[in-house]
């Protein structure tokens, strides 16, 4: 959460490291929901083939 | 009446960093949550999925993080006073308090409405309350109220393995209760021989830590009590037939040795520039102690399952 004062532009620097720190947590971000999308992918396989298992 | 003219400064916020949100989860502490949760499931008698069991373990994990989280937001000021956690991402001044409040809130509900789904409810609401026991029990009531703070708190830390074992067999009986108590017990004798070598610290901070309030001598002999405590409760699971001989003998060396180490800190008094060698020593055996104790309850068993013991 470091704050850059801004009345002036922001320099190629300051840009950069701002566009550098959005990548990253939309790397993060996308990794995680990925995961989530999978994981509950997963549960759901697993669920299913019990109940069958249980009901047959 | 003058007129006022505030000029404020246009200002850009940075985007907290992902490793900042990472570090408010405690990854220190959530490696001996993982861990004696992953003992507490591989223990019980039973068997649960694999894709369950992780999930199983996800949820306790993220639940633990989502309490620290809350932890850290609470207690911001606090911990912007004291060296240990000065660097923490919000008295570092690296994250807004907000986020660190919302993202807590999000963790807590994403793993207690995960277990609910994946694993069942009474896990999950166990995994609740221990997320509310402390964020709000331990962190906002009894923290900065009374110097049992710790024994209350150690509570928080003693859920895993109890979540973990209730995760496998979906009901509560007197062995998951065992290892909460083992860890409850655990607690007090572990964090004060910390809170004996830091104690300035925590003055400061104003937290009425017990070597702060009830003084040094009072602290030693309440170490020493709880460890006493602690080694025929250690061995408590096999006396009632809920492990076999190799915990059992496993639990009475290791207590044993905790009890060693806490009569020398207990007996003694420290003089200014002794190092607090026996202190330290009894703090790095305590989390070998917890780690191996929690260890030898799943080779016990495998041994028994095996055909190894009786």
């Amino acid at each position: 959460m470091t704050e850059i004062p801004t009345a002036r532009p922001l320099t190629p620097a300051e840009t950069e490291e701002l566009r550098a720190r959005q990548r990253s947590r939309n790397r993060a971000m996308g990794l995680v929901l990925g995961f989530l999308v999978i994981l509950f992918f997963a549960i759901s396989i697993v669920k299913i083939t019990e109940m069958a298992r249980f009901h047959s | 009446m003058g007129t006022r003219i505030m000029s404020q400064a246009k200002t850009t916020t940075l985007p907290t960093d992902w490793r900042d949100f990472f570090a408010l989860t405690k990854p220190g502490v959530m490696r001996l949550v993982i861990f004696t949760a992953l003992c507490g499931m591989l223990a019980a008698p039973g068997s649960l999925h694999p894709v369950l069991a992780f999930t199983a373990i996800l949820c306790i994990a993220v639940g633990a993080g989502g309490a620290a989280a809350l932890n850290q937001w609470w207690e911001a000021d606090l911990d912007a006073v004291l060296k240990r956690t000065a660097r923490r991402p919000l008295p570092g001044g690296r994250m807004q308090r907000d986020s660190a409040r919302d993202f807590g809130f999000a963790l807590s509900g994403l793993s207690v409405m995960t277990m609910g789904l994946a694993i069942g409810w009474l896990a999950a609401g166990i995994l609740a309350f221990s997320i509310f026991y402390y964020a709000w029990i331990y962190t906002v009531w009894l923290k900065p109220r009374t110097p049992q703070n710790i024994v209350i708190g150690g509570g928080a830390g003693a859920f895993p393995p109890l979540i973990g074992w209730i995760a496998v067999t979906g009901h509560i009986t007197l062995m998951p209760v065992l290892l909460f108590l083992i860890i409850f017990m655990w607690t007090p004798p572990h964090f004060w021989a910390l809170a004996l070598f830091v104690q300035i610290d925590y003055s400061k901070a104003g937290i009425p830590m017990m070597p702060v309030v009830a003084g040094e001598k009072s602290t030693r002999w309440q170490i020493l009590a709880y460890a006493v405590a602690l080694l025929p409760l250690s061995m408590t699971p096999w006396f009632i037939g809920g492990t076999g001989r190799v915990y059992g003998l496993a639990a009475f060396l290791l207590s044993s040795a905790f009890l060693w180490l806490s009569i020398k800190v207990g007996l003694r008094t420290s003089t200014p520039g002794d190092g607090m060698k026996p202190e330290k020593r009894l703090f790095a055996y305590s989390i070998a102690y917890l780690f191996i104790l929690f260890a030898m309850l799943v080779v016990d068993r495998f041994a028994t399952l095996y055909g190894l013991q009786a």
